[in-house]
């Protein structure tokens, strides 16, 4: 059987082999007492410089080979690549913790994320492959023609890629100064170099390569731990299969603790906080001063007395930290009041679909559930550096096989998540609800260091109730080794698993924005006649500019960054999808519907998530600008009204101007002929 | 004038339409019941939360499947073969 197999299959056999061996040494190590921080090290290190390996391996300066692979990528293990470029640093961390927090509603995600990849299938990838160019602004130019377009596809691409790109080198700070406790600047600059060895030495050859490396340690890092943690709870290894008996049992103890008394009154006290908050912001200024008063009085009082010092130390500590200003009291009395009024709801059943008091509030959330879904799947479909993989096959064929490869490597990790979720949420409930404070299980301290957990006791009886609990949903992941009691190598694993996802995302969206840079805009636009040669430095430098670009902004820990990726799924969906699938089935669009519809379906998302999401912006002096959302969908779904605006769009202006003869042309092409003909 | 090229085209066309139609009631027709069939359980799952977390994804990958085969029986029959 092991003849039977190809060479790279060989390759990546051994270097699974070689993975897994390392694994198994590092376990030998830290039973012989190797501290913690060295086995976070030595991931880090024996990571990279596989990585780093492969890049100069496969280093070039071949054009073809640079942007896209030489095509010489079998289905197979294009498949693995772009699993690995697609699932990143949120899906890998991310995903299983919000799947925690809102069960059902979370599978959104989960059937979105994977649902794109049939529109991917059947829709765009075969044509791009026949097409046979380099970037999806290339085939947009091609189709329409005319550089207007063009330029149009290279913004929206640098848009929804760059925010993208950031929040995965954040995720390598997070990811390295959790585990390897590096300072998250200088984890940020890691990973940086953890990037550029491959994408700069050898582009999309040596990015594809890493990426079927980054891909294998990220799923054996996913699965390890959840596959332990169910055969510790179930006696069964495959939690995919045995997870819905541990859901039952999670419905059969949400349904005796949610109506504990205790949960009641805990909820009550929340209550009652959020709205003391309320009061205190409806009372501003005023409030803000009485409680200086109040305080200063307070501290005179006890230093009149003979009362100890520390007490008056923190009162005075207190004292300094009130809100300087109205305008800050009210910001932080806000977040107050919701974190408050968050914790005083009802809790949901984890498998409960729509969950909501009255049928019309089930139905919004209905509606958001199926709104999410379409804009990620639409999004999916429409992301530069997922459908640029599919140019790097040899043939249409493999092509279209490797996306179905894509999906199921893709699968695998997707199927597992929500699996994560239900046995987390099984030990919460069981071992963590109604348990007292003192004897809480260590993972929960641990954490609680980190500040992912926090536990405050409100109602004082020294007992743990659900609503005193808050998780960070990354908490889940990273926190599982702990609670299935598995030795710091596994925690190591799971760091070099998230690591690898952030970074295979990376490489994959920088490589986009540079080509969209060097070969779209200098190359095809400014100066046609560049040689190859320049035409690679242009490219190499870009990638520094762009890569050292995004490392900075990430550096800042810019707090919104993770709504913002969801919305560049809205944005990529509104500007790429309805031009692409138009522009290969409809042979009637013409250019200018093209560019309208783009240009219509960019601003509408941007304009329905600036107006939902915000309401000022201090820095131009601009508010009041707020409004309802329309249908009550959320702004993660903006891309519901810019996709659908932008078929209509181009629809209606097609039909108002002339189409142009060459396009029949192109279609005949992409949809027949083989791309050699071409 | 109908050239080879156009049947081919068509008939790709029309198996597209066929999945992509299939695809939509998969992911937002079963979706949208999420809340009634949930009443059901199957291996364990109550079925809405079991479609939406395994059972769409199997079907996805069998739709991805099934274009590919058809596909290659089509490009085999107008000889469209590359390798």
């Amino acid at each position: 059987m092991f003849a039977s197999l190809s060479r790279l299959q060989r390759y990546y056999l051994y270097y699974t082999g070689c993975f897994l061996a390392f694994i198994g040494v590092l376990a030998v190590l830290e039973q012989h007492g190797m501290p913690p921080r060295w086995i976070g090290y030595a991931f880090l290190c024996f990571t990279i410089s596989m990585y780093a390996l492969i890049g100069i391996v496969c280093r070039t300066s071949d054009v073809s080979e640079y942007y896209v692979a030489g095509r010489r990528v079998p289905a197979f293990f294009n498949g693995m690549a772009t699993g690995a470029d697609w699932m990143s640093a949120a899906s890998f961390i991310g995903l299983a913790g919000t799947l925690y927090l809102s069960g059902f509603q979370g599978l959104a995600y989960v059937i979105g994320w994977t649902g794109g990849f049939v529109l991917v299938a059947l829709l765009l990838a075969p044509y791009l492959r026949r097409f046979g160019q380099y970037t999806i602004p290339d085939f947009l130019g091609a189709r329409y023609g005319g550089n207007a377009i063009r330029l149009v596809a290279v913004a929206a691409a640098i848009l929804a890629s760059f925010v993208y790109v950031v929040a995965q080198i954040y995720g390598v700070g997070v990811i390295t100064s959790r585990f390897v406790s590096l300072q998250f600047e200088i984890g940020v600059f890691v990973g940086l170099a953890g990037i550029l060895v491959c994408s700069f030495l050898g582009g999309m050859r040596a990015v594809t390569w890493t990426q079927v490396a980054q891909y294998l340690i990220l799923i054996v890092a996913y699965i390890t731990p959840v596959a332990i943690l169910s055969y510790n709870q179930t006696g069964n290894p495959v939690p995919q299969l045995v997870y819905g008996q541990v859901l039952q049992q999670v419905t059969q103890l949400e349904d005796r603790l949610f109506q504990n008394k205790d949960e009641l009154d805990v909820r009550q006290l929340y209550r009652e906080r959020a709205d003391l908050y309320a009061q205190k912001i409806m009372q501003l200024p005023q409030s803000l001063s009485f409680e200086r008063d109040q305080l200063s009085a307070q501290i005179n009082q006890l230093k009149a007395s003979d009362a100890q010092m520390k007490d008056i130390v923190a009162l005075e500590r207190q004292y300094r930290d009130l809100p300087h200003d109205p305008e800050q009291a009210r910001a932080r009395w806000e977040s107050a009041m919701f974190s408050a009024a968050e914790r005083s709801k009802p809790p949901i059943h984890h498998a409960e679909a729509f969950p909501g008091d009255t049928p019309e509030e089930q139905n919004i959330m209905r509606i958001n559930f199926l709104a999410l879904i379409f804009c990620l799947t639409v999004g999916t479909a429409a992301l530069p550096h997922v459908l640029i993989r599919y140019y790097t096959t040899p043939t249409v064929r493999q092509a279209r096989e490797s996306v179905f490869w894509s999906l199921l490597f893709i699968l695998l990790l997707y199927i597992t998540a929500p699996a994560y979720a239900v046995f987390a949420k099984y030990e919460v409930l069981s071992h963590l609800a109604e348990i007292p404070i003192a004897k809480l299980p260590g993972w929960v301290a641990a954490w609680a260091k980190v500040g992912l957990v926090s536990i405050e006791d409100i109602n004082a009886d020294g007992i743990l109730q659900l609503a005193e609990l808050s998780l960070n949903p990354d908490v889940i992941v990273l926190a599982t080794p702990e609670i299935a009691g598995m030795p710091y190598v596994v925690s190591g694993l799971v760091a070099a698993g998230g690591l690898a996802a952030a970074l295979s995302t990376a490489d994959g969206l920088l490589l986009t924005i540079t080509s969209s840079l060097s070969h779209d805009v200098y190359y095809r636009i400014f100066r046609p006649d560049a040689s190859t040669q320049f035409r690679l430095v242009i490219s190499k430098s870009m990638l520094l500019v762009v890569a050292i670009l995004a490392a900075t902004v990430a550096a800042q820990k810019p707090g919104t960054i993770l709504s913002m990726v969801s919305w560049a799924f809205s944005i990529a969906g509104s500007a790429f999808f309805p031009a692409l699938v138009l522009g290969i089935f409809w042979e009637r669009a013409t250019r200018e519907g093209a560019l309208a519809g783009m240009l219509v379906g960019i601003c509408l998302s941007i304009y329905y998530i600036i107006r939902v999401e915000f309401d000022s912006v201090p820095l131009l002096g601009i508010s009041g600008f707020g409004m309802e959302p329309w249908f009550h969908i959320q702004s993660t779904s903006a891309g519901v009204f810019g996709v659908v605006a932008g078929f209509v769009t181009i629809i209606l202006v097609s039909l108002m101007t002339r189409s142009d003869p060459r396009s029949a042309n192109f279609l005949r092409a992409i949809r027949f002929r083989s791309g050699e003909e071409l | 004038m109908t050239t080879t090229g156009d049947i081919y085209w068509r008939r790709s066309r029309r198996l597209t339409f066929i999945l992509i139609v299939f695809w939509l009631i998969v992911t937002f027709g079963f979706t949208w019941f999420a809340r009634n069939i949930n009443e059901i359980i199957i291996f364990g799952f109550p079925l809405g939360f079991y479609m939406a977390a395994q059972g769409a994804l199997v079907i996805y990958l069998m739709i991805i499947w099934w274009y590919n085969r058809q596909m290659k029986k089509l490009d085999a029959e107008f000889g469209v073969e590359e390798d």
